[in-house]
């Protein structure tokens, strides 16, 4: 049937696409964090020569460069990101799966959240377009996009742990209380991105010829909202899905930071400040193939709803 | 109110029957770029946010010279002091006793210029990028499309941070670094605008007349690239500024003794619970800043073309 | 006799931010049950606006006023609510581009069976199976497998086939078609004309042809309501507008109409000049300055004259009839 032939093209277009993408990644990471000056044992007192060549000869430092990396690139085909260098008796892979089950909840619920108010909010605002709650609610938004996560962490904690003292003002142990600021907090600036994206594609579609189709129908006013309206003004959002991830997981570095959260964000920071490169690297790629796998999986989605993706076999 | 065109004022302006039935002469016609202009003048929002960024700058600049306080001066009477008018520090100070308005904008001349200059060096390699990619079209156009799609998947924040890690501290750096990562939206929305101008007959005029091609970009391509380039102008300052304060948030900013707004608000998150006003100040400037930034671009967008309001 | 439609002194206007545009300067007509009105106009004469201000389907800065009245019911007066009633079941509207007047994110058997399901409250089934029948009559092959389809697998003529199926499921009492063979070929739009004649015919359906294509209107209607710059100039039978054309924008039209007996080295006819400016509107006729005929007179207002028959037109070169 055309049907499955479309959509499994499509799918292998977009695999095959994959590839260069991360290939980039990996390389540009490996011979950037190999290029600062200082290596992964510089920080700890001055060790005997003797011992230090014996660390660089385990961890491979002593190879040429282009043999490390090949090397590097094997171990990744197999998901092995490598022993970390800081944490002495960890590897990346063991660290990578302490954090981010922690990163992945709070992301995870931040999207959704940002995705079912954001959605609402935006398709209220174009139903109400031009009136107060119209102007109320893109203003808001606008002051979403605006303020900066870090800007606004510091103010729920004191609103709402200092002087409220409703909820813990940071720490992680996976209880709902100490999940809500972390959570409302990295959400915010992309409900309020959606807000805005969903109104501005539900007004189009509202002005639609085939919305006056269905008007002239004679179907009431919900029905061509329901039926006609929604799916088309909400494609762009499903699509914004994809970079709406990264800038989730870009949020989140601060936000783990600011709320004392064990999360893969934090991780990064602390090992790129003590040049720990196998797990700076491990995460960057972890993170990116993460980006990427959403972005697969958005296209695919976006080409399943749309109709005219779906059914045709150039896309 | 619009004049009725009378036969008897037909033949004084001797305007011939055609252009009377147009109806010229009846309706001033406007120029796109005066239309542009009317319509951002409308916008409310933009204009009060441009005023208040004209007052921005202009405190940010003159403010320092001003103040009886310098930044770093450290006023042992009163740390961790509260605004007051009486002891002259409007902002109060921190817990060293520096003054926390001669800091908030001193920080703010820091994060504005990282926001300028960096966009900047965003401008360029985005123009040129877009502009190339546009106008060759076909082949070149594909590939460069392909590594903006490439780039534009990877999670660049991580790799300001490792720049920042691996070559420390400079704000030469940081002005590269933030450009270079921000050029993509622009060559985009420029080789877009250099396809559909390519496309039109002045260009196709200058090619007939033997001009060369990358004389035929420089003086007839990019001047009209420049309304698009206004708008994400305007739009990628905040970005840019954004970057900035989370790299300084992070502690990966501009090194002491500049701070910039960024800086400011994580050493007041530090104190927030004893002294708020030390975060308060510079996240509002900050904050302002950018909302201000944002309705100035989302305007500019909106005046330039309508269609593409969000 | 009660009329199944009276339009009665229909005005449109438009805020825009160059003043307020009048669409529609009061045109009335009459339509009883199985008639075939054609509303001819160019672009901007106000024929599409006319109708959508009945149907309800108006912009935000659009006001109408003045009765339409259907079956003795106003539907100027109604709300969106009201209006719904009669909207898709007693009056159905058709489009002119049928790509984008079909939503292409659904298929054409949502669409359809929406409308049945609606007004006659159908389980879905029956509605399924009337969709049917409807895309047989209007002649869509293989109407089972094709009723699953999206509408950008069906072909331009197809597509406007399928939009007259849907506006007649209901067997509404009035087919308004906005300009529904422009957008096709020649040979497609004789398909489609052809094909309302015939539905006109099996079930009585009164039908509102808006155009400004002469060529299309000889083959469908009986009678013709010209349109120029919001006014009505000339209204009449088929026959006699025609072959008996009073008004010189009406004879500008015929004239302009490309013939198959056209002598090779004449040039085509064109009416001079451009539709006016509605913001701006000339003194006395609207047609004056493009008019051949012009003379002092026309620098008043002429009114719509009967000039015999049921024949009506608005010139002064008719005082001297």
């Amino acid at each position: 049937m055309i049907q499955g032939h479309g959509i499994a093209r499509h799918a292998l277009q977009r695999l095959l696409g994959v590839i260069p993408t991360m290939l980039l990644l990996i390389t540009v990471v490996f011979f950037l964090i190999r290029v600062a000056p200082g290596g992964p044992f510089d920080s700890e007192k001055a060790l005997p020569p003797e011992i230090q060549a014996n660390l660089e000869a385990k961890y491979h430092l002593d190879e040429p460069l282009l043999q490390q990396y090949f090397r590097y690139l094997g171990q990744i085909i197999v998901l092995d990101f490598g022993p970390s260098f800081q944490y002495k008796d960890w590897t990346v892979n063991e660290l990578i799966a302490e954090g981010f089950p922690v990163s992945l909840t709070v992301g995870g619920l931040a999207m959704l959240l940002a995705f079912v108010v954001g959605t609402l909010i935006g398709i209220t605002a174009a139903l109400k377009q031009n009136t107060p709650v119209d102007y109320g609610t893109m203003g808001f938004a606008m002051l979403g996009i605006s303020i900066p996560n870090f800007v606004v962490a510091p103010m729920l904690i004191l609103l709402f742990a200092v002087y409220a003292g409703w909820l813990p003002a940071g720490g992680w142990d996976w209880s709902l209380q100490r999940m809500v600021l972390p959570v409302v907090t990295l959400a915010l600036p992309v409900i309020a991105y959606i807000a805005r994206l969903t109104r501005g594609s539900m007004i189009e579609v509202l002005h639609s010829n085939f919305i006056r189709t269905a008007r002239a129908k004679g179907l009431p006013e919900r029905d061509v909202i329901r039926r006609h309206a929604l799916k088309p003004a909400l494609l762009p959002v499903i699509s914004f899905m994809g970079p709406a991830t990264a800038g989730l997981i870009t949020g989140s570095v601060v936000i783990e930071r600011i709320y004392a959260i064990p999360g893969l964000g934090s991780y990064f920071v602390t090992g790129a400040l003590n040049r720990d490169y196998t797990l700076v690297m491990g995460v960057v790629v972890f993170y990116g193939l993460l980006i990427i796998l959403m972005n697969f999986l958005v296209d695919m989605l976006y080409a399943w709803l749309n109709p005219k993706i779906r059914y045709d076999e150039e896309s | 109110m619009t004049k009725k065109a009378d036969i008897s004022i037909v033949e004084e302006r001797s305007l011939d029957p055609f252009e009377a039935a147009m109806g010229l002469g009846d309706v001033k016609g406007r120029s796109p770029w005066e239309d542009a202009w009317h319509r951002l003048l409308k916008n409310r929002a933009a204009v009060i946010s441009a005023m208040v960024m004209a007052g921005m700058l202009l405190l940010v600049i003159t403010g320092p010279w001003v103040l009886p306080w310098e930044a770093d001066f450290t006023d042992w009477d009163h740390t961790s002091a509260p605004p007051s008018l009486e002891t002259g520090h409007w902002f109060g100070t921190d817990a060293v006793g520096r003054d926390i308005l001669v800091r908030t904008l001193e920080g703010g001349r820091i994060s504005l210029l990282v926001g300028l200059v960096a966009t900047l060096v965003s401008l360029l390699i985005g123009v040129t990028y877009g502009s190339i990619a546009g106008f060759y079209g076909g082949m070149t156009d594909r590939v460069m499309m392909r590594i903006v799609d490439i780039i534009y998947a990877l999670p660049f924040m991580f790799f300001v941070i490792l720049l920042m890690v691996v070559f420390g501290r400079n704000i030469i750096l940081i002005f590269v670094a933030i450009g270079a990562v921000n050029w993509l939206d622009m060559a985009r929305i420029v080789r877009g605008q250099t396809l559909s101008l390519k496309n039109m007959e002045f260009v196709e005029a200058a090619e007939a007349c033997g001009v060369r091609r990358m004389d035929i970009i420089r003086r007839h391509i990019v001047p009209n690239l420049l309304g698009v380039v206004m708008v994400y102008v305007t739009l990628t300052i905040p970005q840019v500024i954004l970057v900035e304060s989370f790299l300084s948030f992070l502690g990966l900013g501009v090194q002491e003794p500049m701070s910039s707004w960024g800086a400011l608000v994580n050493d007041g998150a530090q104190d927030m619970e004893s002294a708020p006003w030390t975060l308060i100040f510079p996240a509002f400037f900050l904050s302002v800043t950018l909302y201000c930034f944002n309705y100035i671009g989302d305007g500019l967008r909106d005046a330039l073309d309508p269609k593409d309001r969000l | 006799m009660s009329a199944l439609l009276e339009v009665k002194d229909l005005r449109v206007s438009f805020d825009t931010p160059e003043g307020e545009v009048h669409a529609v300067s009061g045109i009335e007509f009459r339509l009883d049950a199985g008639d075939a009105l054609a509303i001819v106009g160019e672009s901007g004469s106000g024929k599409t606006q006319s109708m959508m201000a009945l149907m309800g389907l108006l912009a935000e800065n659009g006001h109408a006023s003045g009765q339409a009245l259907y079956k003795g019911q106003d539907l100027m007066e109604m709300t969106a609510h009201e209006l719904n009633r009669h909207r898709g079941r007693d009056i159905a509207m058709i489009f002119q581009d049928p790509m984008t007047s079909l939503n292409p994110y659904m298929n054409i058997e949502k669409q359809m069976t929406e409308v049945v399901m609606h007004h006659q409250g159908l389980h879905h089934r029956e509605a399924r199976a009337h969709a049917i029948e409807m895309l047989r009559a209007v002649r869509i092959p293989d109407p089972e497998q094709r009723i699953r389809q999206y509408p950008h697998e069906f072909s331009g003529g197809m597509r406007q086939r399928v939009m007259v199926a849907m506006g007649l499921l209901c067997e509404p009492d009035i087919l308004i078609a906005d300009e529904p063979t422009t957008a096709l070929d020649v040979t497609v739009q004789a398909q489609i004309t052809q094909l309302m004649a015939e539905l006109r015919r099996q079930s009585n359906t009164a039908i509102v042809l808006i155009t400004h294509d002469l060529g299309v209107v000889a083959g469908l209607c009986d009678r013709v309501l010209v349109m120029y710059a919001g006014e009505v100039v000339e209204y009449g039978t088929v026959d006699q507008i025609y072959y008996e054309p009073r008004h010189p924008y009406t004879r500008g039209l015929l004239d302009s109409v490309p013939r198959l007996d056209h002598v090779e080295d004449q040039e085509l006819h064109a009416i001079p000049g451009n539709p006016p400016n509605l913001l701006a509107l000339p003194s006395g006729c609207n047609f004056r300055e493009r008019c051949v005929h012009a003379f002092d007179a026309c620098h008043q207002k002429p009114a719509l004259r009967d000039v015999g028959d049921g024949h009506f037109s608005r010139c002064h070169l008719d005082q001297e009839a």
